[in-house]
């Protein structure tokens, strides 16, 4: 273990102002053990009076060496560590590194699993969105909201409970379809959240969306330009609240997501309050999706029948020799993939969750790099805090969604 | 490869003389670490590429020449398309020009690659380590940097490991 050493200010000399040295703005840390930091971040603050002069973000806190732990295992094993880079979007993450695994072997995918995929990975973006929600409700003093939203959210973990086992590490979608198919409880179960949802979703906007405390805390707060976050990578929802038409889902529809109606709510106005209804509007949208797709459900199988790649069902290994033999070889060696490298990226609820992932091969990824929507969401932080009260920075970093383990990986 | 995306690989290809791959319908090319601004420049202001996606790096130890490619991952919002560029960098002292006036993001993915590849970026802003400790020798995700594994204690020699265990002590 390091010696704790004392915190001298000359190793912050280059990145704060004059004022500063002199001690005329006072610096402050802010995190690592915040509330309002939603995770392991550290800011340190440089504060004239309350207001933010500059803000410098401090990340690493949750590194795990996932990247690194990937690479040392097979394409199938890795999956497990996808789950716990964002640990509100587990299937989502599931879905970003399968379709990249799928893409580098060239499998396909029976329409059925494509289908359960949009409907998990639609519900799994609710639930993020609504932790978001409650969390920066909490973060701007409205208690109840934190309430209302766990008890939604907690029906949507109890259908992935039901068709994996598993309320947040899910590792349900696997390279060649998903893990089994759904249970005969998961339609009622979808179905009861498809009827009670809307009405929630106007509960919580009753409680906040034109209340003058709330508006007054992040109209104008947090203002991000078009350019700024285009030039800083910004993708997802905060993207889409600065004007900017772009989600993964119209824009290159994968998982079969071109046969659903839906609209990608966008707004002008680039602050705290535009974030905000943004992704409200999302929810919406990300619920007629489950909607259409359950509707549409279509019957067959959910995994690829391609033995070199996807393991044979239980019910074939006990009377086939072959399916034995691909079982063994699966999980013991794994499948080898080609010697070259791709990118693919899906529309997580934060934004671009993209996969760059490079075979060797082998049976395992000489290269796994995530490319997480938070790292670059936060990096921008630092231009649009500057100017404002401490108070505000809480809003505005509430409403860009950060998940510390998708930043830090 | 998308047909729209042609004129723009024969762009780079003839201002760089970049070399070209494909691979499941993604354009790859391959330029020299002093032209990666220029290149990254030309994208952006002539041909609407405006969000770096991705900016990472591959270690292709125990090759040394070139030892590391360093993938500049781009996304064109109008057109709708992605090219990638490589730059291949040699394992003795890893250096490219920073494209962090080119695309903000590459600030702290470039700090990143300095603190996981060792690779340096010349004239970065804030080059310093992003995630791991200021005080960390070494830089983990290169192949030659172990991963790690803590010694199982069996009975027999439970306090022999113990005492090199690297936990925080009384």
């Amino acid at each position: 273990m390091a010696q704790l050493e004392e915190v001298s200010i000359e190793q912050f000399k280059h990145l704060v102002s004059e004022r500063a040295l002199t001690g005329e703005t006072m610096l402050l840390n802010m995190g690592p053990q915040h509330p309002s930091t939603h995770g392991v971040l550290r800011l340190l603050l440089e504060l004239d009076g309350e207001i933010v002069v500059n803000c410098i973000p401090d990340v690493g806190f949750l590194h795990t060496g996932i990247e690194k732990n990937m690479e040392a295992k097979t394409y199938q094993k890795a999956e497990v560590m996808t789950d716990r880079l964002d640990y509100m979007n587990p299937m989502g993450n599931n879905l970003a590194y399968v379709m990249a695994v799928e893409k580098l072997v060239d499998v396909d995918v029976p329409v059925r699993a494509q289908a359960l995929r949009v409907i998990l990975v639609e519900l799994q973006r609710i639930a993020s969105h609504l932790v978001w929600l409650g969390t920066s409700g909490l973060d701007l003093a409205a208690m109840s909201m934190f309430l209302y939203c766990f008890r939604e959210r907690e029906q949507i973990l109890d259908i992935f409970e039901l068709v994996s086992g598993q309320r947040m590490m899910t590792t349900y979608i696997r390279p060649g379809g998903v893990w089994r198919d759904v249970p005969v409880e998961f339609e009622q179960a979808v179905r009861d959240f498809i009827k009670i949802f809307p009405k929630r979703i106007d509960e919580y906007e009753s409680l906040l969306t034109k209340n003058p405390l709330f508006i007054d805390r992040m109209v104008d707060i947090g203002y991000l330009s078009k350019e700024t976050a285009l030039s800083y990578g910004v993708t997802g929802p905060v993207l889409r609240a600065s004007g900017v038409d772009w989600d993964l889902r119209k824009a290159r529809p994968y998982s079969g997501y071109d046969q659903y109606e839906f609209n990608v709510p966008t707004r002008t106005e680039g602050d705290t309050y535009a974030r905000y209804l943004v992704r409200i509007q999302e929810m919406r949208e990300s619920l007629k999706i489950v909607e259409q797709a359950m509707n549409k459900l279509p019957m067959g199988p959910v995994r690829s029948d391609n033995r070199k790649f996807v393991p044979p069902p239980r019910s074939e290994i006990g009377v086939s020799m072959e399916a034995l033999i691909h079982h063994f070889k699966l999980w013991t060696e794994g499948f080898p993939a080609p010697k070259a490298s791709i990118y693919s990226a899906v529309e997580s609820p934060r934004g671009e969750l993209g996969v760059f992932l490079e075979g060797d091969g082998g049976p395992k990824p000489l290269r796994v790099h995530m490319r997480t929507p938070s790292f670059d969401n936060l990096a921008v932080l630092t231009q649009i805090v500057k100017g404002h009260l401490v108070a505000d920075l809480v809003a505005i970093l509430a409403s860009i969604d950060i998940v510390l383990g998708d930043i830090d990986r | 490869m998308d047909k729209k995306l042609e004129p723009i690989v024969k762009a780079v290809q003839n201002k760089f003389g970049a070399t070209f791959e494909e691979f499941r319908g993604e354009a790859h090319l391959f330029v020299k670490p002093e032209q990666i601004v220029d290149a990254l420049t030309l994208l952006r202001d002539e041909q609407n590429f405006e969000l770096l996606s991705a900016l990472t790096a591959v270690d292709y130890f125990p090759q040394e020449a070139p030892r590391f490619h360093v993938v500049y991952q781009l996304t064109s919002l109008a057109k709708n398309l992605s090219v990638q560029l490589r730059v291949p960098v040699n394992g003795s002292s890893p250096k490219v020009p920073t494209a962090a006036g080119v695309f903000a993001s590459a600030n702290w993915r470039e700090r990143e690659l300095l603190d996981m590849f060792g690779i340096e970026f010349d004239g970065h802003p804030d080059p310093r380590r992003l995630l791991m400790p200021d005080e960390t020798e070494g830089h983990p995700l290169r192949k030659d940097f172990p991963l790690g594994y803590e010694e199982p204690q069996f009975t027999f020699n439970f306090d022999d490991i113990d005492l090199r265990k690297p936990y925080a002590k009384e």
